[in-house]
């Protein structure tokens, strides 16, 4: 391109600044990357576990350890009737069995592992006591790549990596630029304000892109994670929501004067969309009476659109309602700090 | 000659509690094709009114009219044909010194290239720095060097040499010669006297927001009544009041200044040995005596019987 093009000079220098500082890159590239690897060997999907429960030892008890030691998924322990008490407590068992006509179980029902104890132990015994299965059910077991936490998340990263890239890379920038009185003299020249918004915007939509094809690359690779839907929406929804956030952060970067007070004005900003909008859990998590206010912040619109497509391969036309609301914070976003930017 | 610049009354009120008055009705003039200095002390309104003269801040009243036209005739234009130094510009750290000018560069139709302007501010050798790594004298050369990539026809330079060492203040002075000397017209403000006398042809003098006077340094010098400064003390400091000065021969103006008395002078062949005998007839002894030629400085100590820089 032309050396005397100016929209070009000022997209190469904000290329070139972001491309210099290795701090930046980390974050932007190397952190998102580190969550996904870090959460999802944390929350992998780990193999049935074996629940521990404790037979009394009394006279009688001998057969009906026996019968519970030969169930595969029990873990079976003898206590005293002194012992019992505390094990249960310490959760070191989820469940005490004492021998008897008819035998008792002694456990914490608001305990999920002792509940599964429960079943277990009693279908063993109910078995050896002469019950007999009317069916065995067919069993399909699943664990297809799509309905991992994995695959929850690499969406959610994606969504918060191009709202904090829009805050840092555009309203971070700004005043950083502001407070340099580079702002002011940028303008003493003869410069069109459009060329220097636009050079911003474009930076933020190609580093968005390449986080974009990152994040998808990084999950098929380690985690098999699948593209349901097209990558074109995929690429779509994340330039819409890179204009949107760069929208915001020109706006929280309107007028201040130090990096000092931009930078808490975007952590009041982006702090409720990091809890709220579904980055690392699902926002339907939060009661029905925050589900408005949930719904509508643009985070959480972003979010939800980007699983959509990319876990359930739907279009664009079934994500109307969060293309809106993005549109409509990008606008408003956009018309406010239009009317209160200072360049000075 | 015809005007580069021209305003009248100039006014500039900032909002605040009380009200500042930055400026108070200014007047000035500036010819095409001279170097005009705006010395003045901190401030003194020096540099809200280079910022009124670049379009960067409106004026609360007043009419500024530059190159024959007005900011609001033709913004981007007039842009186009001037030159800016801002005091204290940090560029992006970590853009070379080459990239940091052809951004600016582009910004303007047609000026000088790459090449020309780092061999015209001496910093070819550091084309591929970092502007990180450059000295203060050094980013001030460039900040010099982005404001003359459009080859202006004005030039406004805010205090360009404040804060650099000796060697770095001669290089740039060498730069604005260089560019008074192609023709060009230029504006600088400056606390530094030297700086005036030595650059610039004429000067206006600015304390408290209006402008005191104004002429060519060596006219200013002159309405002292004398070229030359006697600067003598005592070993009592008490012995001679300044007024009996004033009845010798050739003395224009005589002040205290700490232990010392200055007299401002015609002739100072004459003036001294006058002194020396007013001085041996009432007993008092010298402590030391020195003579100068008269600056600048003199002159703003005269008119408002403070320094330039405050001590």
């Amino acid at each position: 391109m032309n050396e005397r093009n100016p929209f070009w000079q000022l997209l190469l220098a904000r290329m070139r600044e972001f491309g210099r500082e290795p701090e930046v890159l980390f974050w932007v590239f190397g952190f998102p990357i580190l969550l996904a690897v870090g959460l999802g060997i944390a929350f992998r999907n780990k193999p049935a576990e074996r629940v521990a429960v404790a037979v009394l030892i009394s006279a009688d008890s001998g057969a009906l350890e026996k019968t519970l030691t030969e169930c595969k998924d029990l873990d079976v322990s003898r206590v005293s009737e002194a012992e019992a008490a505390a094990q249960l407590r310490l959760g070191k068992v989820a469940l005490v069995v004492v021998a008897g006509d008819p035998p008792e179980f002694r456990f914490d029902p608001t305990r999920p592992d002792s509940l599964y104890a429960r079943q277990r132990v009693d279908d063993a015994l109910q078995r050896a006591a002469g019950r007999a299965d009317r069916f065995a059910p067919r069993e399909t077991v699943v664990s297809e790549p799509g309905g991992r936490y994995i695959d929850f998340l690499i969406p959610g990263l994606l969504g918060m990596n191009i709202m904090s890239g829009g805050m840092w890379g555009v309203g971070y920038a700004i005043v950083d630029m502001r407070s340099r009185k580079l702002l002011k003299r940028l303008i003493a020249t003869p410069m069109r304000r459009a060329h220097f918004l636009g050079a911003l915007m474009t930076s933020r939509v190609l580093l968005v892109f390449a986080e974009m094809l990152l994040l998808l690359f990084f999950g098929w690779l380690v985690f098999d994670m699948v593209l349901q839907g097209s990558l074109a929406a995929v690429a779509l929804l994340s330039t819409l929501g890179a204009f949107v956030f760069a929208g915001l952060g020109l706006l929280v970067g309107c007028r201040a004067k130090k990096v000092e007070s931009v930078s808490g004005l975007m952590n009041l900003v982006m702090l409720p969309m990091f809890v709220f909008s579904g980055v690392f859990f699902s926002a339907e998590r939060f009661p029905a009476a925050a589900q408005p206010f949930v719904q509508a912040l643009p985070l959480t619109a972003l979010n939800d659109a980007l699983r959509a497509v990319i876990l359930e391969g739907e279009g664009l036309s079934t994500q109307l309602s969060q293309i809106v609301i993005l549109a409509a914070w990008g606008i408003v976003s956009f018309a406010l700090a239009g009317r209160w930017f200072r360049w000075l | 000659m015809k005007a580069a610049i021209r305003c009248r009354e100039l006014r500039k009120t900032y909002a605040a509690k009380p009200p500042v008055e930055a400026l108070r009705g200014l007047e000035l003039e500036v010819r095409e094709g001279e170097c005009f200095g705006l010395l003045g002390p901190n401030g003194a309104g020096k540099t809200t009114t280079v910022e009124i003269l670049e379009g960067l801040v409106e004026p609360s009243s007043g009419e500024v009219e530059l190159l024959g036209t007005t900011w609001k005739e033709g913004e981007r234009a007039l842009r186009e044909r001037i030159g800016v130094t801002l005091q204290e510009t940090r560029f992006a750290d970590k853009l070379r010194v080459d990239e940091t000018l052809r951004l600016f560069a582009s910004f303007y139709p047609r000026g000088r290239s790459v090449d020309e302007l780092l061999a015209a501010v001496g910093l070819s050798e550091k084309r591929a720095s970092w502007v990180v790594n450059l000295s203060g004298g050094q980013r001030q050369r460039l900040a010099v060097a982005c404001a003359l990539v459009g080859d202006p026809e004005l030039l406004f330079l805010d205090e360009p040499t404040t804060g650099l060492d000796p060697q770095s203040r001669r290089q740039l002075w060498d730069i604005v010669r260089e560019l008074r000397a192609r023709g060009r017209t230029i504006v600088l403000t400056t606390h530094y006297m030297d700086e005036a006398e030595k650059l610039c042809d004429r000067v206006a003098i600015v304390d408290q927001g209006r402008i005191i006077a104004q002429g060519s340094p060596a006219e200013l010098i002159r309405s002292l009544g004398g070229d030359h400064v006697v600067e003598f003390a005592l070993e009592d400091p008490n012995q001679t009041a300044p007024e009996t000065c004033l009845t010798l021969p050739s003395v224009r103006s005589a002040r205290r200044e700490g232990d010392a008395l200055l007299l401002t002078v015609s002739e100072p062949h004459v003036a001294i040995p006058a002194l020396l005998t007013l001085l041996a007839q009432s007993g008092a002894a010298l402590a030391r005596l020195t003579t100068r030629h008269a600056s600048l400085e003199d002159v703003f100590v005269a008119l408002t019987g403070r320094h330039l820089r405050d001590e």
